[in-house]
């Protein structure tokens, strides 16, 4: 089952191949739509607002909208996700709300993991959506250890879990994979392969053919898709959620994509990649080319589109503005969460630090990549 | 009560949390079939099925990655680690997942599971099977670490860690597995974490120990009182939370403090200890505070008797405090 082969759905004029359309109700095909424009609105204001200096940092998903918006579509509510950091639009689909995500990239009082992390290290719990670390491939392994528990427990739930190719050259690559294949867990590995780690080019990072070829070491189906088609990707997500669901095993899922920003806002591609490559792939916007597909079902009329963005971007906008006026977290949340209780040693430093007199000092510096 | 190993202590506790909580699942390298190397989940397996006690393969990685994600699931993983020497491939996720999931994600997910492992020297095991290497996870806020010294209160901690919330690292002292015999209450024992023990009532000098040192400053403790010298030994049983105030108490009562553990010395826990009691008992200290300890060189073979904290060198430390 392991394929070089790519599939693709959407053909260049936007017709389905024949045969390969899932047929997706028409509310299912706008909502897509949505959630995928959603992710790219929400990812050029958090850019903007960190170049700004608004928000301190910010990474961007740009061109990569079809592979995490389509593979989480063929999830259930009740699935989890196990995320990496290029993922905006499960959140959004999920219906987490732009306040929610907006407060996250200022780390306020109205942030749900209270201020703890870098902006677009997300923790949704009501969606499912376990909290993101910067460590790379680390919730490989563990989306492996939550599938290996809901068998144990007999829960039908299944797992998603989200990297890059240069998370396929990590230690929980290996040990994910290899336990997920010896304890048969219900979990769709996503390698998003987007061609580049920060500046290390694919060919940098493995001498395989495909990523997907590297499933059949782990003794499960590998399946590469088009990672900027939308439908083809959620027609191979779906049939792996599916297979995980009848205790079938994981698969490997390759979506073969291109990360059309840079790797954060401290990085500039432009200096290590050549600018004909990412036209390339420019030619292949998965928007658009979803558009087509809409369009070709008269489901979406360009004409239609400004208003959309506009609505999207003001929403969004609203969110911004009640997150800039919200404060940090409180000081004594510095000491919170490090345990369920804290210990007297934490009580001490806490007393120690709220006992201080004189103004609080805030020289701490930006992000200096 | 009955009379048990330290190792047929952590049996017992494994046995009673998995039969009160099926939440509860016990795996590891050898730890189904066999029963585990050292023999701490022998029959297990036989009891809970071959579901809730597994062998996994040979990855100290994907043991621990794979506990994170049960734990954050809402399983109570118990993942044996063969021996603490191997953990290093694992560290990543004990220190950035495990140790930070609770803090990061603003309490919305939490870990509790506990690592098991044994530690530590005196056992002919080299530099690949006698390391007591405590001090990297009590130095990672989110991490709890236990270290018992008798067989009651092993199973009484153990038990205690697996039904805490947070992820515990539970370090056995391997060299007391099967030296060390005592009673052992029969079904529930809990013993709290971050409460200590005075192992011994004395009032000249106060010895810090835990785990496999306790039995060594026990014996240092009767010849010291041949020379006249009356030892009151502390052991913290928890590191992480600390029991800072029974080791002041003790300190303030004696005016003397010896600090003994077999790790390397140089920012080995008993450093912690020491900046403690210089910080918040100097007024009553008649001495300085005396570490005893490994030496800041890899862990030996041959001259493993040699490395360790013996008796002599406890006595030796007890003597500097009153040369001063």
């Amino acid at each position: 089952m392991t394929t070089s082969e790519l599939l693709t759905i959407i053909e260049k004029d936007g017709r389905a191949a024949k045969g390969k359309d899932p047929n997706l109700s028409a509310d299912d095909l706008r909502r897509l739509h949505r959630t995928m424009l959603a992710a790219r609105i929400l990812d050029e204001r958090g850019l903007a607002l960190q170049r700004q200096g608004r928000i301190g940092f910010y990474l961007q998903a740009l061109g990569q909208e079809a592979s995490h918006v389509g593979s989480a579509f063929a999830m259930r509510d009740s699935d989890w996700f196990f995320p990496a950091y290029r993922q905006p639009g499960i959140p959004i689909l999920r219906g987490v709300s732009y306040d929610d995500i907006v407060c996250e990239w200022y780390g306020n009082d109205g942030d749900t993991s209270k201020g703890r992390q870098m902006p677009v290290h997300y923790s949704f719990r009501q969606a499912n959506f376990v909290s993101i670390s910067s460590p790379i491939g680390t919730q490989i392994s563990q989306a492996a250890g939550a599938g290996m528990a809901a068998r144990i427990r007999g829960d039908d739930t299944v797992f998603m879990t989200y990297f890059g190719d240069g998370g396929t050259s990590s230690n929980d690559f290996h040990s994910g994979l290899n336990f997920a294949g010896v304890f048969k867990a219900p979990v769709v590995f996503v390698c998003e392969n987007n061609h580049w780690a920060i500046s290390v080019p694919l060919k940098g990072q493995t001498a395989s053919d495909s990523m997907a070829a590297k499933a059949h070491a782990y003794g499960m189906p590998g399946v590469r898709v088009d990672g900027n088609d939308v439908l083809a990707v959620y027609r191979v997500c779906k049939e792996a959620v599916e297979r995980a669901r009848k205790g079938e095993g994981p698969t490997l899922v390759e979506t073969v994509t291109y990360r059309m920003g840079s790797h954060s806002s401290s990085d500039d591609a432009s200096r290590y990649r050549d600018a004909e490559e990412y036209e390339s792939w420019k030619q292949r916007d998965p928007i658009e080319r979803f558009e087509r597909y809409l369009e070709n079902k008269k489901l979406f009329d360009p004409a239609d589109k400004q208003a959309l963005v506009d609505g999207i971007k003001a929403e969004i906008n609203e969110a911004i503005k009640r997150a800039e006026a919200r404060p940090r977290p409180a000081l004594e949340t510095l000491f919170e969460d490090v345990f369920m209780n804290p210990t007297p040693q934490l009580r001490a430093q806490r007393d120690e630090l709220l006992a201080l007199e004189g103004p609080e000092s805030d020289d701490v510096g930006e992000f200096p990549l | 009560m009955a009379q048990k190993t330290l190792i047929e202590a952590v049996t017992d506790a494994l046995h009673h949390e998995m039969a009160q909580d099926d939440r509860v699942v016990v795996f590891g390298e050898d730890v189904g079939r066999k029963g585990g190397v050292f023999g701490a989940t022998a029959g297990l397996q036989e009891a809970y099925g071959t579901e809730r006690c597994f062998d996994t393969p040979l990855s100290e990685c994907g043991i621990i990655g794979t506990a994170v994600g049960m734990a954050v699931y809402g399983m109570r993983p118990v993942a044996e680690i063969q021996f603490l020497d191997f953990i290093y491939p694992a560290f990543d996720q004990i220190v950035s997942e495990a140790a930070k999931m609770r803090y990061r994600s603003g309490g919305e997910y939490t870990c509790p599971l506990v690592i098991r492992s044994p530690y530590g020297g005196g056992i002919r095991g080299g530099h690949y099977h006698s390391q007591s290497s405590e001090a990297y996870f009590c130095h990672t806020p989110g991490l709890k670490v236990v270290v018992p010294s008798t067989p009651a209160d092993t199973k009484g901690l153990l038990i205690a860690s697996i039904r805490d919330e947070d992820p515990v690292m539970f370090l056995e002292p391997k060299r007391s597995y099967r030296s060390l015999k005592g009673e052992v209450p029969e079904g529930e024992h809990y013993v709290p974490l971050g409460v200590g023990r005075v192992a011994r009532e004395g009032t000249d000098v106060t010895v810090v120990a835990y785990g496999a040192m306790v039995p060594i400053v026990e014996k240092a403790a009767e010849k010291a009182a041949e020379l006249g010298k009356s030892v009151e030994i502390i052991d913290p049983r928890t590191l992480v939370p600390l029991d800072e105030e029974l080791i002041l108490e003790s300190v303030r009562k004696t005016g003397r403090c010896v600090v003994v553990y077999e790790a390397p010395k140089t920012c080995g826990f008993g450093a912690e200890i020491a900046a403690i009691v210089a910080e918040k008992a100097i007024g009553h200290l008649e001495g300085p505070v005396v570490r005893v300890a490994g030496f800041d060189t890899p862990f030996p073979y041959s001259l493993e008797h040699l490395y360790m904290p013996d008796v002599r060198r406890v006595l030796k430390g007890i003597q500097r405090t009153f040369e001063w």
